[in-house]
């Protein structure tokens, strides 16, 4: 019984109501740790667009042909991590390859992406939710563009906060949090638009 | 029943962490593959061909050439610098480097050798210092007495081979596993020897009552024995900013100026030198024909090997109490001087004392503590 949603609805969806980041909080370490650039955050946003994107597309594949006929589901967390590391490494050996100045602005962080529970978290998702093929898709890819939306904002109010004087209390990592409760408190204004969770 | 499910799930994982290893072997073969590349290292000093495909710091490390790292390679203690001149990632400094690196280090080609990727051929510049520092099995081929616990130790290296040294640096000792003793452990030794023989070097081992390494030196070390050291290390060298030298040791401290002594008149260097020597008794004291004898040859240099207590058998004619008397009584100033002190913890610092009263200072006074 395949979820009715429209693909197109899932999409925009993950983006702003579901947002990885400010509505489940879902890849939060690299989201804190690599903000203070926004060059840098926007490598990593990339990054993480294109390991979702990937992960999604071959983590239903991989649900659909090996772990439901063969009756794995109760493995199926490990295999998911496995396939998912396995993935990311191809990916950076292939980058670093072909596209050589590609690997250097995100390829680097590409090991950092193992372990982001965004990733693991959307394939979860799209199994408890039973998306098709497309619908796990646009899920995995509306889900990077999110985290990736998510990070420059906060990147670009951090770049910004570094250059004023902040009372201490609140300086470095906890004006991180505040930031993202605000933002994600606005985002709630979005959840009329369409509910997907 | 249970134990279908668990044969169920160990195989079903083994197949599918299988079948995944397989796909990243095959991978890292097809797209992990840059062939053989050539590493030219300080403009021709040492050329390598190696296997592509692993990061610099490693494939360096794989040849024996050690650059500090002490993060293991996940750009976080910034310590593995060298120069990439030319190849593959020449001036093209990573995000994970730019905290790391200064303004400076970057327009010198300066990157993080665990962050490069050897993919081609590369010209890379590699401080004097850590391209010199290496492993070494080494022949012992004499064994003497000095004193009554000290050694000589002569170490041959490989034929062929040659340790870069600067006169005052030292090795680190590894020992085999010997009685008791069931780990190796290693410890350091400044070179006594000449820096320009470089087929071989000398060491001075005191015995340490219960020292892991002394014990084994004086104890299970045969001549003939193959004996594992790296090296050499150490700032303790001559800068020769000055006029004068003022040198002062202790015991086996003597090992690192005897070095120095020669290394000033091997190279013809103006410096005038003073050698203080401390022991405690008469029977302490040792090379001190040789230093009498580079006094007689060479005006520049002076020795004044100093007893605190002499045996009144002795007949001891020379200077008498501790080495700081003498060093107090004898050196007036500090200016245009250098301090080179090597000894027990308790005498250095008795030393720079004197010394830091008499004008020297941090910038012109080096010691090698043991």
């Amino acid at each position: 019984m395949t979820s009715p949603i429209s693909p197109w609805i899932i999409f925009l969806a993950s983006i702003i109501t579901s947002n990885m980041i400010l509505a489940n909080f879902l890849g939060m370490c690299s989201y804190l740790s690599v903000s203070t650039e926004y060059k840098t955050a926007n490598g990593l946003g990339m990054a993480v667009t294109m390991v979702l994107l990937l992960t999604s597309a071959i983590n239903w594949l991989v649900y659909t042909y090996v772990i439901i006929p063969l009756d794995l589901v109760y493995l199926q967390y490990i295999i998911f991590i496995m396939v998912i590391a396995a993935l990311v490494q191809i990916l950076e050996m292939g980058m670093d390859r072909f596209l050589p100045d590609l690997h250097a602005k995100l390829g680097i962080f590409l090991p950092l992406i193992t372990v982001n529970c965004a990733i693991l978290g959307a394939t979860l998702f799209q199994v408890i939710r039973n998306y098709d093929f497309l619908q796990s898709v646009l899920f995995g890819l509306g889900s990077g563009l999110g985290w990736w939306l998510a990070i420059d904002m906060l990147a670009a109010m951090r770049e910004r906060l570094a250059k004023v004087k902040l009372p201490p209390g609140v300086s470095g990592p906890a004006i991180a949090f505040i930031i993202t409760g605000v933002v994600a408190m606005a985002f709630i204004g979005f959840s009329g638009i369409f509910v997907i969770q | 029943m249970n134990f279908m499910l668990v044969a169920q799930t160990v195989v079903s994982l083994a197949l599918v962490s299988g079948a995944l290893a397989v796909i990243i072997s095959i991978a890292d073969k097809v797209l992990n593959n840059y062939g053989e590349c050539k590493l030219d290292i300080n403009d021709g000093q040492k050329q390598l061909t190696v296997t592509g495909g692993s990061s610099l710091l490693s494939t360096l490390a794989g040849e024996k050439i050690f650059i500090p790292s002490a993060c293991g390679g996940k750009a976080t203690c910034g310590l593995c610098k060298v120069q990439v001149l030319s190849g593959v990632g020449a001036g093209q400094v990573l995000p994970t480097e730019e905290p790391y690196l200064t303004e400076k280090e970057k327009a010198d080609n300066y990157r993080l050798s665990c962050q490069i990727k050897v993919k081609s051929d590369m010209q890379l510049r590699i401080p004097e210092e850590l391209f010199n520092i290496r492993e070494f099995i080494c022949e012992l081929t004499a064994m003497e007495d000095m004193t009554y616990d000290i050694k000589r130790l002569r170490l041959k290296l490989p034929p062929g081979d040659e340790i870069n040294f600067k006169a005052g640096q030292f090795v680190q000792l590894y020992t085999k596993p010997y009685g008791k003793v069931r780990e190796e452990v290693f410890r350091a030794y400044s070179i006594s020897s000449k820096a320009s023989e470089k087929d071989h070097i000398e060491l001075l081992i005191r015995l340490v009552p219960d020292g892991l390494c002394t014990t084994w030196v004086h104890t299970a070390l045969k001549v003939g024995d193959q004996v594992r050291l790296s090296g050499p290390y150490g700032d303790f060298y001559l800068r020769g900013d000055c006029e004068e030298l003022i040198m002062v040791a202790g015991g086996s401290g003597l090992a690192p100026i005897r070095s120095l002594v020669y290394d000033v008149i091997e190279k013809g260097l103006p410096h005038k030198m003073r050698f203080f020597f401390g022991a405690n008794t008469v029977k302490d004291l040792y090379y001190i024909e040789e230093f009498t004898q580079i006094e007689k040859e060479h005006p520049q240099f002076r020795f004044i090997p100093c007893v605190a207590t002499p045996e009144p058998e002795a007949n001891w004619q020379g200077e008498t109490g501790f080495v700081t008397v003498a060093l107090d009584n004898q050196v007036d100033t500090g200016e245009n001087k250098e301090a080179y002190l090597c000894g027990s913890p308790g005498m250095l610092n008795a030393c720079i004392k004197i010394l830091k009263a008499k004008g020297f200072t941090d910038d012109t006074i080096f010691f090698d503590e043991f």
